[in-house]
């Protein structure tokens, strides 16, 4: 069970609001895309989860229990970038995590319980494809692979929640294609939540189950920093639903998911309906241009 | 800047200033010679030759040790234990002040207000304080070279993506992990390249304090010759300290290549 809620909470800093009146249900073993413009908090909603920045007011329950103030090993993460460790082989980036658990005070394990973190740092990485490069150091892969690693690590210490910081924002469009390929199986096998930020629409619509779009939707010109962002759109992606994402076209597992495909305070559906009408014919690029032109007849 | 040496030229161009440096030296020295036979300027290499011999197989007459051997171990000696503490402490105090905030809070001032302390105007001091013998030379090096490397641990650790600590928190780790596991051995390279850096001051500091109370070292007999204008074995001497910092200096170069391969992917070879 991994089940997150935010209730009121805002993120100050200084006399500048970030985020106000953000209130979320966020249900186990949902995926979350949180989109948004830049600026508009996406990141510091991520740290919020995260545990490396703390709410101004209002309070974070993960499974019923507020959020320690801290990272620690229930929330597993993947950066754009850095996320890997550079010296360390592949192999120890995994196996470091074992480390970090089993030994508290050298962080080096030895003799039976190494090769037993080894064997199961060995399996996370054959499945995100990298058991061949075990012994190379991160330097030595693509960008891609990288980003494969950090999945794995990040999954080693069988997080409750995996959180995704513009994961595959800096990967070309055929590697950003495997990356979904390879984190939507994971996900439905670990059954864990995830909550992915992103700037590409078709990934977000495609990926998720549901849809969280955080803008400022009031601007005071006199203090620009006087109003937050909160959550302007929620949509529950149903694969069921009328909104057809190219390039992924496949369903994803809906079980867990609501049947109405928007809430209430969102877009009508009937709009939505006509649009995605026409949608199958288009490429990505123009989704994405749909999606903000929808989000603004609203 | 497109025309580039072959390993051989390269070589051969890298030689071609000690060779020129050589001739005028052997030259300028022939003709003070021929003006004036008893010159003490610039002796001969034949002479300097001597003198080195003599220094490095005959025992000293009244001490019976042979001089050069016991400068140099002398010498070595504190410069080792003045530059292996203050890496230690460097190493202890750069991890604290980089990784803790509240350490940083609370030290970070002070530890940058007493790296503008000029050392040697604290000689004097440790000299009253503790004494003429080995350990104020020590606390001198200790005290030129330690603040410059906490600084240095502390930005290193301070360049670190904040995302790398994150993610280690996130896999489970304390900050005593994530300072032994992640930092430690990220800073270990900068570290070794702050330590060559600090050859330099840490010989000067060494040189000066043999200079001023010593029985032996390299620094003691350089500023022993010189009441006797004894050109050669000073130049010598000289030339023998430049040798063994260079030395020093390579060989802690090819270390941090070899135990940390990793940060040096990126070097243009």
């Amino acid at each position: 069970m991994s089940a997150l809620s935010l209730r009121n909470v805002w993120v100050e800093y200084g006399d500048q609001i970030v985020l106000e009146r953000i209130n979320l249900e966020i249900a186990s073993g949902a995926f979350i895309s949180v989109v948004g413009p830049s600026g508009a908090g996406k990141s510091t909603f991520l740290r919020l989860i995260l545990g490396q920045e703390q709410p101004t007011r209002g309070t974070i329950l993960l499974d019923g229990t507020p959020l320690p103030p801290e990272p620690g090993p229930d929330r597993g993460v993947v950066f754009q970038r850095y996320s890997v460790f550079p010296h360390l082989t592949v192999l120890r980036n995994v196996l470091i995590a074992y480390e970090f658990e089993a030994s508290k005070v050298v962080g080096q394990l030895t003799g039976k319980a190494r090769r037993d973190a080894i064997a199961k740092s060995e399996h996370l990485l054959e499945g995100v494809g990298l058991a061949a490069h075990r012994d190379k150091y991160p330097s030595a892969l693509s960008g891609g692979m990288q980003q494969r690693l950090a999945i794995a690590q990040a999954l080693a210490r069988r997080p409750r929640v995996l959180l995704l910081d513009e994961p595959f924002g800096a990967l070309d469009p055929g590697t950003r294609a495997q990356m979904h390929a390879l984190i939507r199986p994971l996900w439905r096998e670990l059954r864990m939540t995830i909550i992915m930020v992103t700037h590409d629409i078709t990934e977000a619509f495609g990926l998720g189950t549901r849809l969280i779009a955080l803008d400022r939707p009031r601007l005071d010109p006199h203090a620009p920093g006087r109003h937050g962002a909160v959550v302007t759109y929620d949509l529950h992606l149903s694969r069921g639903g009328p909104v057809p994402i190219p390039r992924f076209s496949k369903p994803l597992d809906s079980k867990s998911l609501d049947s109405k495909s928007l809430d209430s305070k969102s877009l009508d559906s009937k709009s939505l309906d006509s649009k995605s009408l026409d949608s199958k014919s288009l490429d990505p690029s123009d989704e994405q241009a749909n999606a903000r032109e929808r989000r603004q007849n609203a | 800047m497109n025309i580039v040496p072959n390993p051989r030229s390269g070589l051969l161009l890298g030689f071609l200033p000690f060779v020129l440096i050589a001739a005028i030296y052997l030259l300028a020295s022939a003709e003070r010679r021929a003006a004036n036979p008893d010159d003490k300027l610039l002796p001969p290499v034949a002479e300097m030759a001597d003198t080195v011999r003599r220094l490095a197989t005959e025992p000293d007459r009244r001490t019976e040790e042979i001089v050069l051997w016991t400068d140099t171990a002398a010498s070595l000696q504190r410069l080792a234990i003045g530059l292996g503490v203050a890496t230690l402490i460097a190493l202890t105090f750069g991890l604290a002040l980089g990784v803790l905030p509240m350490v940083n809070a609370t030290l970070g001032t002070l530890v940058a207000i007493i790296s503008m302390i000029p050392p040697m105007a604290v000689l004097p001091i440790l000299f009253i304080v503790f004494g003429l013998g080995e350990l104020s030379k020590v606390v001198l090096i200790i005290f030129g070279v330690a603040p410059c490397l906490i600084r240095d641990m502390a930005l290193a650790v301070a360049r670190l993506p904040r995302e790398q600590l994150i993610k280690a928190q996130s896999l489970g780790a304390s900050s005593w992990q994530v300072a032994i596991r992640v930092v430690l051995p990220q800073i270990m390279p900068r570290l070794i390249e702050a330590v060559r850096l600090q050859l330099g001051p840490a010989f000067l500091f060494l040189i000066s304090a043999e200079a001023i109370a010593a029985d032996a070292g390299l620094g003691y007999r350089i500023f022993l010759m010189r009441r006797y204008l004894s050109m050669d074995v000073i130049l010598p001497y000289v030339a023998w300290i430049t040798l063994l910092s260079y030395a020093m200096d390579y060989a802690l170069a090819r270390l941090a290549r070899r135990g940390f391969s990793w940060a040096y992917v990126e070097e243009r070879r």
